[in-house]
């Protein structure tokens, strides 16, 4: 993208790049896309083996051939967000005035930014209007302000697991996070990559700590218990004694494989930034005001990070706005996790709300 | 129409093609589907149970998670033609708020209710001793979701004293056959077994005079 795009922060940042990834066919009157945003760790692999990992995509579940999401009846784009780490531009690349990483001198980015930044590329596709966008958690972010910023470009908006701002509660996990990464001296200010190095360590505690939150106290005990890892007894020492502490070790050192530090601070800053209704005078309602999208809001019993009573107060404020509204929360001991994971009753909800949104649209039967 | 409950039934054939209908305690969604079938109606639902929520969005219904107590009052005043509220009343916990709510956010309320004062009801707690069980009262005491029973003397000594008009009443007996029979006289309470009532907001003798009763909604 050659035309800088003005920041909230008031910075025009440009030319900046956006790797995405499709799957499908755009139909000839450009009727069929679905956007799908990611949450704070995925990509834009959404169906496809992850190229670092090699691991499954992050909504192959969703995303396919007959899936809910139907590459055969939709055209799905899913781009890598602004500040990202896999190939949408963020702190790793070069910044070209310096020739150095960006790092820290990478602009602050909301989800309103990552959200400008995927509009530009639906132009550049010639995609005038979405017939839904959909997403959990950060995706879920990113689809609320889709609705409120373009509520002519977007048929039906699918949030999951999300909410209209990030909690106190959600600000602090995040702050242990970052303090965990800048407490690491290989990061060095955040110019680890210019000087050869990765503060892996860091990162690492930083994803252990934030994975704990996307679980539920009944899905850790159901893995795992107090069950000991590979031993018979305690070895009265600080090795990964249980299970569920290497499971976290593993959780983190693989993280550090696919994820870059500096990222993860800008992308979980967006997050907290984000606050739909402070963008308007404080009133949730009237970011929607008007608004013809049509929503299926969702969230999951055991979900502490996004509780149900965040989606709660959002389908008041659509109800406030007299939109186009469906709730549904899920029975399920996943946590946060659950919109990533098997839930049938998830795609149940999902293919209803979108054959019928599809019926309205006029799109026709795959 | 066929497959409807009788109750349901009457309260489809009282709402106006197109309207803007919101359905609270619309359970599987079967008014609410028949009315955006074949009354083109832009119909919302509320429902209390999850599996019933999850059943109506599946089959691609407008419907939320949610109960009238806590749920209505994001709505803003007349953001329906209709609000329905089928059988559902008696399991509010504040039916009296509830009422002047739906009147508020729907230029008309169509509410049905059991009525507690039907000569079975009454037989059957004279001779018998025990809580009333009938196939609209189907919960033993100890379980009932029904805290808030009524006779149609009651709600319609409610509806006055809370200035919600009564528009039209219509009255059903065993088999769900409308009598007409006048909601404040005495045989009406004593021989239907539910009640319907077409409610507004009693807004002063300018809106009154503007809304002829009994006309459909």
């Amino acid at each position: 993208m050659r035309e800088p795009l003005r920041l909230d922060c008031g910075v025009d940042f440009g030319p900046f790049t956006i790797a995405y990834q499709t799957y499908g066919t755009l139909n000839p009157d450009r009727s069929n896309a679905v956007l799908v945003c990611h949450a704070l760790s995925g990509d834009q692999y959404v169906a496809d083996p992850h190229p670092i990992t090699g691991k499954p995509g992050w909504w192959e579940t969703m995303v396919g051939p007959g899936l809910v999401l139907d590459t055969d009846r939709f055209f799905i784009v899913c781009a890598n967000v602004l500040g990202g780490c896999m190939g949408t531009t963020g702190p790793q690349d070069i910044n070209p005035e310096t020739g150095e990483p960006w790092a820290l001198s990478f602009p602050v980015i909301t989800v309103h930014d990552m959200v400008r930044a995927q509009k530009r590329l639906l132009d550049h596709l010639g995609i005038d209007s979405l017939f839904c966008v959909t997403g959990g958690s950060m995706g879920g972010m990113q689809v609320l302000q889709w609705a409120a910023s373009y509520p002519e470009s977007v048929f039906a908006a699918v949030p999951i697991a999300a909410a209209a701002r990030h909690s106190a509660q959600n600000i602090a996990f995040h702050e242990v996070g970052r303090q965990a990464i800048m407490a690491d001296p290989d990061w060095s200010g955040g110019r680890y990559l210019s000087l050869g190095r990765r503060p892996v360590r860091g990162l690492a505690v930083a994803r252990m700590a934030a994975h704990i939150t996307y679980l539920s106290e009944a899905a850790l005990h159901r893995k795992f218990g107090r069950n000991l890892q590979d031993r018979h007894t305690v070895t009265y020492g600080f090795d990964a004694d249980f299970q569920v502490e290497s499971y976290l070790r593993h959780q983190g050192s693989t993280f550090v494989d696919r994820f870059d530090a500096n990222s993860y601070l800008y992308i979980t800053r967006a997050m907290d930034y984000f606050d739909l209704a402070a963008e308007r005078g404080g009133s949730l309602s009237s970011a929607f005001s008007g608004t013809h999208s049509r929503f299926c809001i969702i969230s999951f019993t055991s979900d502490w990070l996004f509780p149900t009573s965040e989606s709660r107060e959002l389908v008041h404020a659509l109800n406030a706005a007299a939109a186009n509204v469906s709730f549904v929360e899920i029975e399920t001991d996943n946590g946060h996790d659950a919109f990533l994971l098997h839930e049938p009753e998830l795609f149940e909800t999902l293919r209803g709300f979108l054959t019928g949104c599809a019926e309205h649209r006029g799109l026709a039967r795959s | 129409m066929r497959g409807l409950r009788r109750d349901l039934r009457l309260i489809a054939e009282m709402i106006d093609p197109g309207a803007r209908v919101l359905d609270i305690g619309c359970g599987d969604g079967a008014l609410l589907a028949h009315l955006v079938r074949h009354k083109s109606v832009d119909g919302r639902g509320m429902e209390l149970s999850q599996s019933g929520v999850n059943s109506c969005v599946g089959h691609g219904l407008s419907v939320i998670q949610g109960d009238a107590d806590r749920d209505l009052q994001a709505y803003p005043t007349g953001a329906f033609d209709v609000v329905v509220l089928s059988q559902t009343l008696q399991a509010t916990r504040e039916p009296r708020m509830v009422l002047e709510t739906l009147v508020r956010i729907g230029r008309r309320a169509i509410v049905s209710f059991p009525n507690f004062g039907f000569w079975r009801i009454r037989l059957h707690l004279l001779f018998c001793g025990r809580m009333p069980v009938s196939h609209l009262l189907t919960y033993p005491w100890y379980e009932t979701p029904n805290i808030h029973l009524c006779t149609i003397r009651d709600f319609v000594a409610m509806c006055d004293e809370i200035g919600v008009r009564v528009e039209r009443s219509v009255t059903l007996d065993r088999h769900g056959q409308p009598y007409s029979l006048d909601p404040r006289g005495s045989l009406a309470n004593l021989l239907a077994e539910q009640g319907v009532f077409v409610l507004s907001e009693n807004r002063g003798k300018i809106n009154a005079a503007a809304s002829t009763p009994g006309r459909r909604v």
